[in-house]
């Protein structure tokens, strides 16, 4: 225990602190862009056009039906073989490990995410739209005041779960060099020969931030269950 | 990219559905345990069981599969790379199996429960011909969906030095610099292999569903 302390009390606990924190900023960060992304798919695929929905729905089976470590692989290592031309000049999708990593868990995130918001619309009850419509609510209210409050209690349980499965993602990106918390760690394993040790203890961590995220999504879950509404 | 390269490619991605298979089926019968030790009355069991599937859906499988690999041969089992990462893969898909089947037999109305019981069958024979059936017919769609989310997974391995898709698109991408078409052309098998498997997801429904209502 003593030797633990020395670890996060030396020079090493500012590496695993640095990587703690980048394993965070990516989790948020590229949870908050997947759900965003997510919403904006899920309600093209509802209000868009059908070659829109058949697109999207093309981007949405190619993105679950593959490996996330190939997707990181394909966007860090193909990335710089991706040009576009314009006229004189062309842009390469070069990126660092940290912006290829964020920039590959949103795409991840999103195709998932819209999933969870597509069968949220399904469940919403016709019959609460149609109530909207009668009592004058206009198309944005209905969406604001009806669909978006009944939808988030029905798709949260699943948001939590996502949300989760992001956070053990983030740990895929150690593999491009992505300096979070597994890399970091990592680090010092290989240095001290102490496999065994760290990978323990990167258990732990990641396994008390699921527990925490999961106690914070059915403390949500409690909290807006005023929206919940009987199914018919 | 050639076409040597993408056989190659098709050669490694059976090595991918070997492991993933492998991992599923003996993820199975751990889940089967895992699950009767969540609903057993024995508290100890129950915690155990609770443990288990809260560790390792708990837990990113990249480290689950580092840990096991490096800690087997400190106990003293010097397994190869391959064996441990299929002890990686089916410990981490029997606790999501666990979870799922204990979810299915859950949901198994009491009243067939009951009907079976006034019938006169035996607990083993209510368990037999009714729980188990129903509990599997309920859980089909979601074991499917672990079963590709297991494949995805098993690229997860390569980093243990197993040969498997992910490994064979790597060491090819870096001598070829053709990382592109060639992570590409991964992706599409495993596209085709997960397809490949919800479609027998779906006729495996189909067929449990023949001749219930």
């Amino acid at each position: 225990m003593t030797s633990l302390l020395g670890y996060v009390t030396g020079p090493d606990g500012l590496n695993i602190l640095s990587g703690l924190i980048n394993t965070i900023i990516l989790w948020l960060v590229g949870s908050a862009f997947g759900a965003v992304i997510g919403f904006l798919i899920a309600v093209a695929r509802r209000y868009g056009p059908r070659p829109l929905d058949l697109l999207l729905l093309g981007y949405v089976e190619v993105i679950r039906g593959t490996p996330f470590l190939v997707q990181a692989y394909l966007l860090y290592f193909g990335g710089p073989y991706l040009c576009a031309g314009f006229g004189e000049t062309s842009v390469c999708l070069t990126l660092d490990p940290f912006a290829a990593g964020l920039l590959g868990l949103s795409i991840y995130g999103s195709a998932y995410y819209s999933e969870l918001f597509r069968t949220g619309f399904d469940a919403i009850p016709r019959g609460h739209i149609e109530a909207a419509t009668t009592v004058g609510l206009d198309r944005l209210q209905t969406l604001r005041r009806i669909i978006l409050p009944e939808m988030t209690m029905l798709v949260l349980p699943s948001m939590v779960n996502m949300t989760i499965l992001m956070l053990k993602e983030t740990a895929v990106l150690s593999i491009i060099s992505v300096k979070e918390l597994k890399f970091q760690v990592d680090i010092i394993g290989n240095r001290d020969y102490a496999f065994v040790e760290s990978f323990t203890i990167l258990a732990l961590v990641y396994w008390a931030l699921v527990e925490i995220c999961g106690a914070l999504g059915r403390a949500a879950e409690a909290r807006l269950s005023r929206y919940r509404f009987a199914h018919s | 990219m050639s076409w040597e390269l993408f056989r190659l490619l098709v050669e490694a991605s059976g090595f991918t559905i070997l492991y993933s298979a492998a991992s599923i089926v003996l993820g199975f019968f751990l889940s089967a345990a895992v699950c009767a030790g969540m609903l057993s009355q024995n508290r100890a069991a129950s915690t155990a069981g609770r443990l288990f599937v809260s560790f390792f859906r708990g837990t990113p499988l990249l480290i689950q599969l580092l840990l096991i690999y490096y800690l087997l041969p400190q106990i003293g089992l010097n397994v190869s790379s391959s064996v441990a990462a299929i002890i990686g893969l089916s410990l981490c898909t029997a606790a999501y199996q666990a979870e799922i089947l204990r979810g299915g037999f859950q949901s198994v109305p009491r009243g067939l429960v009951e009907a079976a019981d006034m019938c006169g069958l035996s607990a083993l024979a209510t368990f037999r011909r009714i729980r188990l059936p129903v509990a599997v017919r309920l859980t089909l769609p979601a074991l499917t969906s672990e079963a590709i989310m297991i494949i995805k997974s098993s690229s997860l391995i390569s980093v243990v030095g197993v040969v498997e898709l992910t490994t064979m698109a790597k060491d090819l991408a870096s001598s070829t610099y053709q990382p592109l078409p060639i992570f590409a052309a991964a992706g599409l098998i495993y596209l085709i292999i997960n397809l490949v498997v919800a479609g027998f997801g779906l006729t495996a429904e189909r067929a449990a569903r023949r001749g219930h209502a």
